[in-house]
């Protein structure tokens, strides 16, 4: 199976700042992909590269097994903050989806808008900004690609919205076996809906793999004080604290815990993701936000 | 894509469809008249013509849509065509579908560059063809201190193919500023001043040098005499210049400068101040103005003068039109570079 998306070495420079930085990445397809990061921290840039609208600085990017930007009928793209052209009605928009695309399913794009309750006469400009994500996503689905890729399409929704949104995307992609890579600042976000991780900080992937595995392979540690040096080379110290008399380490390792001097704790996924985010966050980086 | 290009242009381009066709409604119904009236009047035609009032009105108008079209188009239609889509971001809605940006950018071009051609020209070909009688009895020697002959810089920047080639032009740069600046009120600005001032600096700055024109040295006399510039008070006044007539009706003057008879530019001496027509005493002064130009002729002073004659209008029409036309596809050649590149 090849895999939806594929990175390697890849970067993005603006002008001599990096954007995404020596970006290594595979996500198998069937799956729903959370990129997560905090604010700039290179997740637009990570998907706009993999749509083709940016060309790579240095190293490639592969969309199901093709260079970036070739197979456009194919990848489904959402925008952030979901543009759609304000002087046209929703119907001129499932026109231009028609028109525009080969293998436009026009039942699936009337149902949808039947069921969102859209009207098609109305002008786009005038519907809400959760209406307009959901015409955005009904563009998107109804050009029946193998892989959506959404940057941001909730940030700018209320938190009913949001989830409306959320659910709508989940419904959609049960039906139609598609894989779908969704970038977000909000943890909550990717854990409603997405079974694969990506976390982006400061322009580089700091770990990534699926949701399960991932919560199975990361242990919270606590026990008395010692040195991360002193662990067993099997065990990844992402993150580590000390007191005078005990440490805590947060651990990857695909082996059980074996010393008894540790109390282990699972992780929730919020715990996680803010442990690979925090590793390097100096205090003026924007953290990421924590909605439930 | 052609539906959808057509369904963000409409409105503009219909607006300015509305106004074309109206004022060839309008120059469609009175230029039959005005051509009758050319026949029926033949060398008085020009005189006769003010007494319909609204014959220079039109004649204006005319000439003012076509000076009018150019900047607007390129400023209403260039500007904001890719400029707006990059403003509010829907160029990556469109660039999500399947389709290239090449053939987006084609296909939007295509439709503008076409829509521009098809009224600019038919604006024109009307006004062109309304203004004909008048161009012709003009060239032929009639005379009016209204209407001028076509071959001047003012009537000629609106007639024929010049104002298409203007308006082309507008189109394509407005487009590639607003790809550049990516704002459309920046963009729709720099347009609009850009393109008012090539329509003001072309003629004086580009024209003269699209053609060789016609070079001439003619002796100044009493006949021929245009011009007499002269500077300081009454007596002692100083002799600046003069000018002579051509001898091509209806020809466009460049340059009219005194050459001694080694052919340098001169200054013409201070006895030639005699030459001056019209003074106080009438029969003396022209007595004394024909022995002070046969004296001019006999030291060998000359009027060098460059011009376009008026059989050249259309060559020129031609050379204008292909140059700004080159330019417009320069610069969508430059929006074609600029578009595969990194917008996001």
């Amino acid at each position: 199976m090849t895999a939806a998306l594929q990175a390697h070495g890849l970067g993005k420079k603006y002008g001599r700042r990096w954007a995404l930085t020596d970006c290594n990445l595979e996500v198998p397809s069937g799956h729903v992909v959370g990129l997560v990061g905090p604010n700039g921290a290179g997740k637009s840039t990570l998907l706009n590269l993999s749509v083709g609208m940016l060309t790579p600085t240095s190293g490639s990017v592969e969309v199901l097994g093709e260079p970036a930007g070739t197979q456009q009928a194919k990848v489904g793209y959402v925008a952030q903050d979901t543009p759609t052209y304000s002087r046209l009605s929703v119907a001129d928009h499932l026109k231009l989806g028609a028109r525009l695309n080969p293998q436009w399913d026009e039942s699936l794009a009337q149902q949808r808008i039947q069921r969102l309750r859209l009207d098609p006469k109305q002008r786009a400009g005038k519907l809400s900004g959760g209406q307009r994500a959901q015409l955005a996503l009904t563009l998107g689905l109804a050009k029946r690609p193998e892989l959506l890729i959404l940057d941001e399409p909730v940030a700018a929704l209320d938190p009913l919205a949001r989830r409306e949104f959320l659910q709508d995307l989940m419904e959609a992609v049960a039906e139609q076996e598609l894989s779908v890579v969704l970038s977000s600042h909000l943890v909550s976000d990717v854990e409603r809906s997405c079974d694969y991780l990506v976390v982006l900080v400061d322009s580089r992937v700091q770990v990534s793999g699926e949701i399960d595995s991932l919560l199975a392979t990361h242990h919270r540690l606590t026990g008395p004080r010692r040195t991360a040096k002193e662990l067993p080379s099997d065990q990844y110290v992402v993150t580590e604290s000390h007191t005078d008399r005990q440490s805590t380490f947060l651990v990857r390792t695909e082996r059980p815990i074996l010393d008894p001097a540790w109390s282990v704790t699972q992780l929730t996924l919020e715990d996680l993701v803010l442990a690979y985010m925090g590793r390097e966050v100096q205090p003026e980086r924007p953290v990421l936000e924590v909605q439930r | 894509m052609i539906w959808l290009t057509w369904r963000q242009f409409r409105v503009q381009f219909l607006v300015i469809a509305g106004v074309v066709l109206a004022a060839a409604v309008v120059l469609a119904a009175t230029g039959p008249g005005l051509a009758d009236d050319y026949r029926a009047f033949a060398d008085n035609f020009i005189k006769n013509l003010g007494f319909a009032r609204l014959n220079p009105v039109l004649y204006q108008v005319g000439l003012a849509l076509l000076y009018a079209v150019p900047p607007i188009i390129g400023a209403f239609w260039g500007a904001p065509l890719i400029a707006r889509e990059l403003e509010t971001g829907t160029h990556r809605l469109a660039w999500g579908q399947s389709i290239s940006r090449w053939r987006w950018l084609a296909t939007k071009v295509g439709i503008g560059g076409l829509g521009t051609i098809a009224l600019t020209g038919a604006l024109s070909l009307a006004v062109t063809w309304w203004s004909s009688p008048i161009d012709k009895a003009i060239n032929a020697g009639q005379e009016s201190n209204f209407y001028l002959p076509r071959m001047f810089p003012v009537t000629f920047s609106g007639r024929g193919l010049v104002p298409i080639g203007y308006a082309v032009f507008a189109f394509a740069l407005g487009v590639a500023v607003g790809l550049a600046v990516r704002r459309t009120l920046v963009a729709l600005a720099i347009t609009l001043a850009a393109v008012i001032l090539i329509q003001v600096l072309a003629p004086s700055l580009i024209r003269p040098h699209l053609m060789a024109p016609t070079d001439q040295n003619i002796v100044a006399s009493a006949d021929n005499l245009r011009g007499f510039m002269i500077s300081g008070p009454g007596p002692d006044a100083q002799i600046k210049a003069i000018e002579v007539a051509i001898n091509a009706v209806g020809g466009w003057k460049l340059t009219d400068e005194t050459v001694d008879k080694s052919g340098k530019v001169a200054t013409l001496p201070q006895w030639a101040i005699d030459c001056e027509p019209n003074g106080p005493n009438r029969q003396e002064t022209s007595t004394k103005a024909e022995a002070c130009f046969q004296r001019l002729a006999a030291e060998g002073y000359t009027q060098h003068v460059r011009y376009f004659s008026a059989d050249k209008f259309w060559a020129l029409q031609w050379r204008e039109f292909g140059l700004f036309f080159l330019l417009a596809l320069a610069l969508t050649g430059f929006s074609f570079w600029r578009i595969r590149r990194d917008l996001s």
